[in-house]
């Protein structure tokens, strides 16, 4: 909210401009423009295989779009890598969990790996906050697919970045799983970082007016906000 | 007004052994990625003398031929998961956008697949060179050209794994493009060890085998990341 006062001072956080996405000989979406600043939160929507996952990569830099280009505080994400990356968490489908190390280890990894110094008390912490506690020492493999969503997602809680992009992050999620991450996005908003997220369900916590919506159905209507 | 403050605290170094660490638990706790290649090593090897027949001068002829060509096959055999589970579970994206340099990143991945095949292959070829009668005054070549000879193996190879990772079955044309580019080191190999057998000096091989050696470990690297952004693409 504090954050829209310098929208017009600064550029957006992350943008994109004429964004044109050609899979598989379709066109999934063309020349779209998007601008997303601090504070905003932005829902993906569109059936399935409309190219809501191909426009999270795009904007994550792991595609290149056919045409247009993604800006990072108005630079070309390319040309800025290592700090567009400090600032973005992406989460995809796959939740990036190795089967042969524990809850423990892979929260680690991942941690230190975005370059979060982190001690064991502080992983300990994180797993309790995504209801892991107990199966920190237990082999990932042991584990079912909603809990390695969980420790995927316990990555959330350390972040500082300022960009979270997710890809359906509450699938296999129960329900009050789904509200502690709504919780979390506030917050997240609030401290003037972004989420940019595609889900088939509503965001019930959120004021229908404070989620930014994208439609992505190229058939009918192309045009974004 | 909030600029963002870089938060990463890791030093180069630092992210070369928590990726090499990763990867060397990973495979410890896997065993049958590291006994599988060095087994088929072993097998491979020892079928010759089967096949041939007992007679040393026939075997110490071919010997550096067949410990080379098997060990060519075995590393192909373990090329695989070097960015395959990586690939398939996501974790490769991860890595790939943790604001660290790709270079390093892969560089101790390939490090790490040598630690685990061209290290125990190194270690068990003096036992089957015995095997198969080499001539001994070749065997300080043959460690030599296996010590330069198996990284190179493990870089080239990773470009190859780096362009097939997205491919579903991969594996055959993996063997196309990668053994091509083996050719060089086998050559150059089994020379110096002949060259030894007969008394000479091969400091002209091991030199090559060197520069190989050099020349991929600076820029096999780079090769292999733009790979992987294709592939993850």
């Amino acid at each position: 909210m504090s954050a829209t006062h310098s929208k017009n001072v600064q550029p957006s956080l992350l943008s994109a401009t004429n964004l044109t996405c050609i899979r598989e000989e379709r066109l999934l979406f063309d020349q779209i423009n998007i601008a997303i600043n601090r504070g905003d939160i932005v829902q993906v929507e569109g059936p399935n295989g409309s190219g809501k996952t191909s426009l999270l990569r795009i904007l994550s830099g792991l595609s290149q779009p056919y045409e247009g280009q993604v800006l990072f505080n108005g630079q070309p994400i390319n040309d800025c890598r290592e700090e567009f990356h400090q600032n973005l968490l992406y989460l995809g489908h796959l939740p990036g969990v190795k089967g042969e190390m524990s809850a423990q280890e892979n929260l680690h990894f991942t941690l230190a790996l975005h370059g979060m110094i982190n001690t064991d008390s502080t992983i300990k912490n994180t797993l309790e906050h995504v209801n892991l506690m107990g199966f920190e020492d237990s082999l990932a493999s042991h584990l079912s697919a909603g809990q390695h969503r969980r420790i995927s997602l316990a990555r959330l809680y350390q972040s500082k970045a300022r960009i979270w992009i997710l890809d359906e992050p509450f699938t296999a999620i129960d329900k009050q799983g789904v509200n502690a991450l709504e919780q979390l996005f506030k917050a997240h908003i609030a401290q003037g970082g972004c989420v940019i997220l595609t889900t088939h369900q509503d965001l019930l916590t959120f004021p229908a007016e404070q989620v930014k919506k994208i439609a992505l159905d190229y058939t009918f209507d192309s045009d974004d906000e | 007004m909030n600029k963002p403050k870089p938060q990463t605290n890791l030093s180069y170094r630092m992210v070369f052994s928590l990726i090499l660490m990763r990867d060397l638990t990973i495979a410890l706790r896997h065993k049958d990625d590291i006994i599988n290649p060095l087994l088929f090593f072993v097998i491979v090897v020892t079928l010759f003398p089967l096949g041939i027949g007992p007679e040393s001068q026939t075997l110490s002829r071919i010997a550096p031929g067949i410990i080379w060509v098997a060990a060519l096959l075995s590393t192909l055999l373990s090329l695989d998961r070097l960015f395959k589970s990586d690939h398939s579970d996501g974790s490769l994206e991860q890595m790939l956008l943790s604001p660290h340099p790709v270079f390093i990143l892969v560089l101790a991945k390939i490090i790490a697949h040598w630690l685990l095949t061209g290290l125990p292959l190194i270690l068990i070829a003096p036992l089957l060179a015995v095997l198969l009668h080499l001539n001994e005054q070749s065997y300080g070549a043959l460690m030599l050209t296996l010590l330069l000879g198996t990284p190179v193996l493990s870089l080239l190879g990773a470009i190859g794994v780096a362009l097939t990772v997205g491919i579903k079955k991969g594996g055959v044309l993996l063997s196309l493009l990668v053994l091509p580019l083996y050719i060089p080191v086998l050559i150059f190999a089994t020379s110096a060890i002949d060259t030894a057998a007969l008394g000479l000096p091969y400091n002209g091989q091991l030199a090559i085998i060197a520069a190989l050696f050099f020349g991929s470990l600076t820029l096999a690297p780079f090769a292999v990341g733009a790979a992987l952004k294709v592939s993850t693409n």
